[in-house]
């Protein structure tokens, strides 16, 4: 198990996929949180609606979520990692696919591919644990769907951290930025809802 | 006993692994070794490599696959160096 582990992170450096692994986490992360968000404020919005619907809605979404991430990233990324191969193996004049660079092409697009997929979908799950918890949260006085929404905005703002650390730039300008955007979103369902 | 100490390969590479990398991967293929790498030509996705690497006991088979799963190939062996040493079971 260590030596896969170290295999990937080896091929990951050797093909600086872990460029495009970090980039689709936070990407995918971000649509995953923006979207249990907006599901929250419209729910919020809506009013009345039972938590066993706002729960199986949101999960709903956050497993389509994962899905797409998974099947669009690995289609694209197979295709962008063969392409590659085929010409690096032209410029060696020389199959590779026993080399490295072949184990790459065939294993990263699955790495990728999870990554893609479970970002939106583990941050999701992270967001609806308010609601998942809701009899917990009952003798706190907290209401789990108010609990979420501030769960999501955490997130987001910790996204928008990430991003400036990756980016070197100040931290809280990053995250605000991000927060910014969940805030703008917000707005933009209450105003837009027809109730 | 018939010992080689030293080849000088060259070797035609992708640009990635990079050179560190690529040395590094063949030393620990072949422990008790110094591999010194040299690029002599560079190409938009590949480079020219002269790969000299010395050691005790050198089995060129077993370099040859370090260099062939790192993505090289070898396209000529410049130099060997090899002795002929004492054998290590003396005849009563």
């Amino acid at each position: 198990m260590t030596s896969m582990i170290a295999e990937l992170i080896w091929l990951l450096t050797l093909t600086r996929s872990h460029v495009i692994a970090r980039r689709y986490f936070v990407v995918n992360g971000f649509d995953g949180a923006l979207t249990m968000l907006g599901l929250l404020v419209g729910f919020y919005v809506s009013e009345d609606v039972r938590l066993p619907v706002v729960i199986n809605a949101c999960l709903g979404v956050a497993i389509a979520l994962g899905m797409s991430g998974i099947s669009s990233a690995y289609i694209s990324e197979v295709a962008e990692k063969r392409r590659e191969l085929r010409e690096l193996e032209k410029a060696m004049v020389a199959d590779l696919g026993q080399s490295a660079h072949g184990r790459a092409a065939r294993l990263l697009p699955v790495v990728i591919a999870c990554v893609n997929g479970m970002a939106p979908f583990a941050i999701s799950l992270i967001i609806l644990m308010p609601l998942f918890a809701a009899p917990l949260l009952e003798p706190l006085s907290l209401l789990p769907l108010q609990s979420a929404f501030a769960l999501a905005l955490i997130i987001i703002f910790l996204l928008g951290v990430y991003l400036g650390r990756i980016s070197h730039t100040f931290w809280l300008w990053a995250g605000l930025r991000t927060l910014l955007i969940a805030a703008t979103t917000t707005t933009l369902i209450f105003a837009l809802s027809p109730g | 006993m018939v010992q080689v100490k030293r080849i000088v390969l060259d070797v035609l590479k992708p640009h990635d692994p990079n050179g560190f990398d690529f040395t590094t991967a063949i030393a620990e293929k072949t422990p008790g070794c110094s591999v010194k790498l040299t690029v002599t030509a560079m190409d938009a996705r590949t480079e020219t490599v002269i790969l000299v690497v010395e050691g005790k006991n050198l089995h060129l088979h077993v370099i040859s696959e370090a260099i062939g799963s790192l993505g090289g190939s070898i396209h000529s062996i410049d130099e060997v160096d090899v002795e002929n040493g004492p054998d290590d079971t003396e005849p009563a």
